[in-house]
């Protein structure tokens, strides 16, 4: 079982796959997301998302701007105006 | 009757004619596959945002709800933000969505209401100014980039929010042309502010979802892209359905010229025919009075 994470922009599906953890960077601060989460919203702040393949690897980042994370049943979804990288 | 060289002449017109309408439709076709790739892939955003909207615009109602879900309060100032292609060529699709327009505006005048556009793309312009040139407020201007993308429907996002802000119009309606088929585009007419409130499933409504900063905030963040991302779903729309559009009109011009130049290319063997004939009978009738 793993974290199911979309990132999304206006012109098209960027990624979607299992994960282990990915960090975001809220509006009030960042926050980490781990498999079986309760359902939470919040806007982001621009800045780097951090994904975490596996557990303890090295974090991949993808800058995003602009935009809002929703974490639901299904898991993790950001959605940014621009993904840089 | 035409003479030989006015034939000949006009059947080199007419060829040149379809090499240039074949052209314009082998690109409409291969620009079409790319603006409806685009288009589906923005349907993710577009459809995750909206659940989202449905599911936080349910909890915040009332007063507390921001300026851009309740309305100005008020509904006699509309806007129309017409979606209309730059270029031309493109067979009955500017007509038909500028038809709508003007429809929904003399619907609008009808009820008392006062009316005024917003122009988006080349194509509108004349027809409408000619109706109601003292009505259009802007137009705005996609001609000079290549691909309309966010940036344009994020510029025209901006303008008509600040315009809201400012108190100019109360109700903002956006027409444009819905992609069906390369044989159907249908012009609709959404409204875009206020933002209506989308109805039905509220993603994972039951469960209790915890928001930060809060629920208004996120929602003010929220409605400012949700009309961005309308924008931005009918400039790729207006993409397809142009390429669309065309493809379909230069099918036709094409097919049409090719049966003129049948046509006249009968007429002037007839009329070679019968220069011939004319000659010959001349020579034999000399022939004989000798």
């Amino acid at each position: 079982m793993a974290l199911h994470f979309e990132l999304v922009t206006p012109a098209k599906l960027v990624r979607s796959e299992d994960v282990h953890m990915v960090v975001v960077p809220g509006a009030e601060g960042e926050f980490g997301v781990l498999e079986g989460h309760a359902p939470f919203m919040s806007t982001i702040r621009d800045g780097a998302v951090q994904v975490y393949k596996t557990e303890g690897a090295a974090p991949e980042t993808i800058e995003v701007r602009g935009g809002f994370a929703e974490v639901g049943e299904n898991g993790l979804t950001v959605l940014a105006e621009h993904v840089e990288g | 009757m035409a003479s030989l060289k006015e034939l000949k002449d006009r059947i080199g017109s007419v060829k040149s004619t379809q090499k240039i309408t074949k052209a314009k439709q082998m690109v409409a076709a291969a620009k079409l596959r790319r603006a409806q790739a685009a288009a589906e892939a923005a349907r993710p955003y577009a459809e995750r945002l909206s659940g989202v909207m449905a599911s936080l615009a349910s909890k915040v109602s009332g007063d507390s709800a921001p300026l851009l879900l309740r309305g100005t309060g008020s509904d006699k100032r509309h806007l129309l933000v017409v979606v209309n292609t730059d270029k031309g060529l493109c067979g009955g699709l500017n007509a038909n969505i500028v038809k709508a327009a003007k429809a929904k505006a003399r619907e609008l005048i009808a009820d008392g209401k006062d009316v005024t556009f917003y122009l988006v793309g080349k194509k509108g312009r004349a027809p409408i100014k000619r109706d109601y040139a003292d009505k259009i407020e802007k137009h705005f201007d996609t001609s000079d980039v290549r691909q309309p993308g966010f940036e344009e429907a994020d510029a025209i996002a901006e303008d008509l929010l600040e315009r809201f802000e400012k108190g100019e119009f109360d109700v903002a309606h956006l027409v444009y042309p819905i992609f069906q088929s390369a044989l159907a585009q249908d012009p609709t007419v959404d409204q875009l502010i206020p933002v209506p409130s989308p109805e039905g499933e509220g993603t994972g409504g039951h469960a209790v979802v915890e928001y930060e900063p809060g629920e208004e905030e996120i929602l003010e963040d929220l409605l400012p892209r949700y009309v961005k991302t309308q924008l931005f779903g009918a400039l790729l729309e207006r993409e397809a359905s142009e390429q669309g559009a065309s493809m379909t009109a230069m099918d036709n011009a094409t097919r049409n010229a090719g049966d003129l130049i049948n046509k006249l290319t009968i007429q002037y063997n007839r009329s070679r025919q019968a220069a011939i004939t004319t000659e010959l009978v001349e020579i034999i009738a000399g022939a004989e009075a000798l």
